[in-house]
């Protein structure tokens, strides 16, 4: 039988405050979103809102993988499986978001840099970054023993983790990009984020990370029922 | 002095070609001031209330699962 978690940890995956801040951020995104002026800006013109959607994937990934390398962490410490259960969803939500910041950068690429996929070092990294997590997925799953699989995937979640940061942090700034924040190319920081962008902005990452944790937590939940049944059944 | 002001006059200047360079770049400006902008945030607003209702109706659902177990674990 599994045990029980900590109280925090209960407490906010039960909760139901911050899942109603994520749909009313969520919709304080999409009305502020469009409506709110941005910079003039050549190129990129009115797409410069696809910060708060395309931007905020990458975001939320990162947010989200940080949470299931946390729960890796403290599986690894007290060995009770919710823990690892919890890691496991939560880096199928942040996969999720890495396919969308893919397709949505690549939707956007079309249309200012004129390629989909132009094997731009920012498009190449992120795309392996999330090829990792996909073999975190294959490689968790790929083992019945549920006590190996859990030790062996949460060390991995700790190695990716850190990989996952110095692909979409370090190595598109290190190669030359088209993509802001790398090589001569500014990042949207202090001259184009402007105060008027920044107060979408944070709140959308806040709403997208929410909502994917949300989506997680109602999985989590799941698994939980169906790790009941199974001990049920072999009672 | 001379130079001075004629410093000042070439950034004045700058500011304003500043201005004009921002005024040339395209936006959606018609479509704002029409008012049609509206609409398509309208139906981006009820599209994402009906996926959030349908993710609170799921979340209802899970709960009624998990008083039952509770309830069964406490009667057995």
């Amino acid at each position: 039988m599994l045990q029980p978690l900590d109280t925090i940890t209960s407490k906010l995956l039960y909760a139901k405050w911050w899942k109603y801040l994520a749909i009313i951020l969520l919709i304080y995104t999409i009305i502020a979103g469009f409506l709110v002026p941005v910079p003039r800006l050549h190129i990129l013109n009115e797409t410069i809102r696809n910060l708060y959607f395309h931007v905020t994937m990458w975001f939320g990934m990162l947010l989200t993988l940080l949470l299931s390398l946390i729960y890796s962490i403290i599986y690894l410490r007290t060995n009770n499986l919710k823990y690892d259960i919890i890691a496991e969803e939560a880096v199928k939500i942040a996969a999720f978001f890495g396919i969308l910041g893919l397709i949505t950068g690549m939707i956007w690429a079309q249309y200012t840099w004129g390629y989909w996929w132009n094997n731009d070092p920012r498009q190449t990294s992120a795309a392996v970054a999330v090829l990792i997590y996909f073999a975190y997925l294959i490689l968790k799953n790929s083992m019945i023993d549920p006590e190996k699989s859990a030790k062996i995937g949460a060390v991995y979640n700790i190695f990716a983790f850190f990989a996952f940061l110095s692909l979409l942090y370090i190595v598109p700034r290190i190669a030359d990009s088209l993509h802001p924040g790398s090589g001569g190319n500014s990042a949207l920081g202090e001259f184009d984020l402007d105060s008027r962008m920044r107060m979408v902005f944070y709140p959308a990452i806040l709403g997208w990370t929410f909502l994917g944790l949300w989506m997680a937590s109602i999985r989590i939940r799941m698994r939980f029922i169906e790790e009941y049944l199974r001990f049920s059944e072999n009672n | 002095m001379k130079y001075l002001i004629i410093s000042l006059l070439t950034i004045f200047t700058s500011f304003s070609t500043f201005a004009q360079n921002n005024q040339a770049v395209e936006m959606a400006d018609l479509f704002r001031s029409s008012g049609k902008i509206y609409v398509v945030v309208a139906v981006l607003v009820s599209i994402f209330i009906g996926l959030a209702i349908l993710l609170v109706r799921n979340e209802r659902k899970i709960s009624q699962l998990e008083k039952e177990i509770n309830y069964r674990e406490q009667h057995s």
